[in-house]
């Protein structure tokens, strides 16, 4: 019994191993940053607030609100998080929901969870809190008419980055699946705009010390507008080159390395006992053999663990 | 509990049924949970009855299966409407919900904006809306509190203005799910007084028997999901055996 | 709403079941990444490692079926990985007009997404049945102890403390606004857009500021029992030979099912 208010879970296996791995590293390094920049902001009441907080926006997901002809608009609060909890903070809360909701309910995958996480709680936290952090000093009005652009932004980021990993994971075809993506997210993007807008408007107004000056809310530091805003930039400007030029990309893509369009599995790590990138030398054929060695070593090991743990 | 079967003895008015008939409801929850198992009752034009039972016995189903929120077997006749489907927003301008968590109800941030939204979904015109926020304030008794913030309320003052907010859309049946339950006793007398004045058709569920002897001169005992006696609340109360058999207490 | 709505654990006193949380969630990533590292096209792996499933199915005594009756929940996101069906070169298999375009269905691109479709399908199962045979909690210590930072093992054990209350509290919220969304004779009745996302940002709102508070007053209950920003654990797992063999073999499978791929 969950609810997905958008549909940017990739589940595994619809992405290469390799885009997972770079979105984990990514994901990670991420998320250990901001471990520490809330360990010293928030101190030891972190735990309870970020934990709470993170069933807020699971259960806040479901909320809706008849959009027409029976299709619903939806939270999914990347944005509203940064904003309310400051942007790490945020960061760290829709990391556990995006977890919970792989693990628990498989919405998304396990292996591919750190390019989920990135999608919708990483960029999604870091362009709605930038563009709102310009606002700092201005009128209600301005803040919340941002607030709603970013939160618009956000969606629209995550979607852009979804269809390029997917892209680039050989599983969808760029001319259609950034289209796609980006037609249905605009207008779910929508919904999350005037939802944001509208809940944040709410807290100005009963409880406006959470989001007014010496708030979490206003500690996040500016450098978060130069970054919300690249990224911003970089998708209102790239997406519609990629629709436009695809074939440029691809080219690109392809003598970087990325993509080989004729074989049928560029992405194996281990095929024919050699390693991509290094092609069929003898570095590579070594380094096949060693993992072979290792996978044995680590059974044999484990087998001697059993034995010693029954005596 | 076993059940006993339903008490010929009490001497109700004759009653037609106008504001509320339940035929022979049955209900039982996705998980197979049986919930309700034959509920008849007949509301008329001006009564007050106290809905009392054990926690189970249904009480809090029955109430969903009144305006459509839970649907079960069975018909529900608001107002000579039959409860549909397709009518279901006709029947609940007609049947005014109240909850038990008054946060529930009041989601709104401005207490006017909570009263006005009934309403204001209703697409009344905005001086029509004004108007019945007005009176429905004035009901309870808390005009003063138009512009409040629901969320600085105090559990009574929640409570009254979760009433309002109901009264806004001038139903001709006002059901309650523990009104007085949390309630210090100054705001307890203050609701009591309310509830007297209203005069609005009521169905209210309670624990609180003095409450029921107060103002209810009808009570409708449940259990395990069945109506187990229908009449003068005086007699009722004073059926020993009765209030023992279904876990209720003398006032 | 039942309580245990948002469990997926069901009880069990399997060979599954009784084994150690880190165990089955290694071995389900392994599973998971191996299916990863198949190319196109490698069925008999693909054979191999869905039989590996299946034993797991029957080991759990959840029922040889368990698995596959949850899996097709996925099955809409299939729908992204249509275009390489036309988009990979190779021999035409079907070609037929849609709108004004020529389309071919080629054979590489449809062996690319069946492919795709059963590494997703093989792999979500097993992510189904791990949270089947292991209870939350567990699988969380079993973060824990795989080096997941305790901050966001915390967190997410809060979460799930706190994840029916809130859903309860919104199903709730739900409930109220459809009372009282009631229709008069001879007007428009709902609202315009505008007015309904404010009234589901206000219920947002509202959930926002309950959450807020109560996460205050749960702050103040773990202070009057001592916390000063550290949460401690007690281990309570530990890992039984019976533990060790089964990596031990679930590695081997996979080793195999990979050579098997290879073919």
């Amino acid at each position: 019994m969950h609810f997905s208010p958008t549909p940017m879970h990739i589940p595994d296996g619809f992405l290469s191993l390799i885009i997972s791995i770079i979105c984990w590293i990514i994901t990670a390094s991420v998320i250990g940053l901001a471990i520490s920049k809330t360990n010293k902001s928030l101190g030891e009441k972190q735990i309870p607030l970020m934990g709470v907080m993170a069933a807020f926006i699971f259960a806040a997901q479901m909320i809706n609100f008849p959009v027409a002809g029976g299709t619903s608009g939806h939270l999914l609060g990347g944005a509203m998080a940064a904003i309310v909890l400051g942007p790490w903070a945020g960061m760290l809360v829709m990391t556990s929901v995006i977890a919970v909701q792989g693990l628990l309910f498989q919405d998304g995958g396990l292996v591919v969870m750190g390019a989920n996480i990135l999608n919708m709680g990483l960029v999604t936290a870091a362009v709605g809190y930038g563009l709102y952090r310009s606002t700092a000093g201005q009128s209600k009005a301005v803040k919340l008419g941002v607030a709603g652009v970013a939160a618009w932004l956000s969606v629209m980021t995550g979607a852009l980055l979804t269809s390029l990993q997917l892209w680039l994971s050989g599983t969808s075809d760029l001319q259609i699946v950034i289209p796609a993506m980006l037609g249905v997210h605009a207008l779910i993007g929508l919904g999350e705009a005037l939802i944001t807008v509208s809940a944040l408007a709410f807290i100005m107004q009963t409880r406006p010390d959470l989001l007014g000056e010496g708030s979490e809310s206003a500690k996040g530091s500016r450098n978060w507008v130069f970054v919300g805003g690249l990224i911003a930039v970089l998708v209102v400007l790239f997406s519609p080159l990629a629709s436009a030029d695809p074939d440029g990309l691809e080219r690109v893509a392809t003598d970087v390395g990325f993509i080989n369009a004729g074989q049928s599995a560029p992405y194996s790590i281990i095929p024919d006992y050699t390693l991509p990138f290094l092609g069929e030398t003898a570095i590579s054929t070594i380094l096949a053999g060693v993992i072979g060695v290792i996978v044995v070593g680590a059974v044999i090991a484990l087998i001697g663990r059993g034995l010693k743990a029954r005596a | 509990m076993p059940v006993t079967h339903v008490k010929s003895s009490f001497q109700i008015p004759d009653c037609e049924g106008d504001v509320l008939t339940v035929k022979d409801l049955h209900f039982s929850y996705p998980d197979g949970h049986a919930a309700l198992h034959g509920i008849s009752l007949k509301l008329c034009n001006g009564d007050k009855v106290a809905l009392v039972g054990p926690n189970g016995a249904g009480k809090s189903t029955l109430m969903l299966h009144l305006n459509g929120i839970l649907g079960g077997h069975g018909e529900v006749e608001v107002s000579g409407q039959r409860l549909t489907r397709e009518n279901l927003p006709a029947i609940r301008a007609m049947v005014g919900l109240v909850f038990q968590n008054p946060d529930d109800q009041l989601f709104s941030p401005t207490v006017f904006e909570d009263v006005a939204f009934g309403p204001l979904h209703m697409g009344l015109p905005e001086a029509d809306v004004r108007a019945r926020v007005d009176a429905a304030l004035e009901a309870v008794r808390m005009s003063a509190y138009r512009d409040r913030l629901s969320h600085h309320l105090s559990v009574g003052e929640k409570k009254r203005i979760a009433i309002a907010t109901v009264l806004s859309m001038n139903p001709s049946l006002l059901i309650l799910d523990e009104p007085s339950a949390g309630l210090d006793p100054r705001a307890r007398r203050t609701l009591i007084n309310l509830l007297r004045e209203l005069p609005i058709t009521m169905l209210v569920s309670t624990h609180d028997m003095k409450l029921v002897q107060e103002l209810f001169p009808r009570t409708i005992v449940m259990d395990e999901g069945l109506v187990v006696a229908d009449g003068l609340t005086r007699e009722i109360l004073e059926d020993e055996n009765l209030l023992t058999a279904h876990g209720l207490e003398k006032p | 709403m039942h309580f245990d709505a948002f469990d997926r654990y069901h009880e069990k006193e399997s060979f599954l079941h009784r084994l150690d949380p880190r165990v089955k969630a290694l071995v389900t990533v392994t599973f998971i990444v191996s299916n990863a590292l198949l190319p196109d096209g490698a069925w008999l792996a693909f054979g191999f490692a869905w039989i590996f499933l299946i034993a797991a199915n029957l080991l759990s005594q959840l029922g040889i079926g368990y698995t596959f009756k949850r899996s097709l929940v996925a099955l809409p996101f299939a729908l992204i990985a249509i275009t390489v069906l036309f988009s990979i070169p190779g021999q035409p298999l079907f070609t037929f007009q849609l709108f004004n375009s020529h389309l071919v269905i080629t054979d590489a691109g449809l062996l690319r997404f069946l492919s795709i479709l059963v590494r997703s399908w093989l792999s979500v199962q097993m992510a189904i049945l791990l949270v089947a045979v292991t209870r939350f909690p567990d699988l969380i210590h079993a973060l824990e102890h795989l080096k997941v930072p305790a901050i966001l093992t915390t967190i997410i054990a809060f979460l799930y403390r706190y994840l029916f209350v809130l859903t309860d509290e919104v199903f709730r919220l739900i409930r109220a606004r459809e009372s009282r969304s009631a229709a008069s004779a001879g007007n428009r009745a709902g609202g315009g857009i505008f007015w309904r996302a404010k009234v589901a940002g206000n219920m947002a709102g509202q959930l926002f500021l309950r959450s807020y508070e109560r996460s205050d007053r749960i702050y103040n209950a773990m202070l009057s029992r001592g916390y000063s920003g550290h949460l401690y654990t007690l281990n309570p797992h530990e890992m039984k030979s019976r533990d060790y063999y089964v990596t031990a073999l679930a590695i081997v499978v996979i080793f195999i099912v990979q050579i098997l791929g290879r073919f």
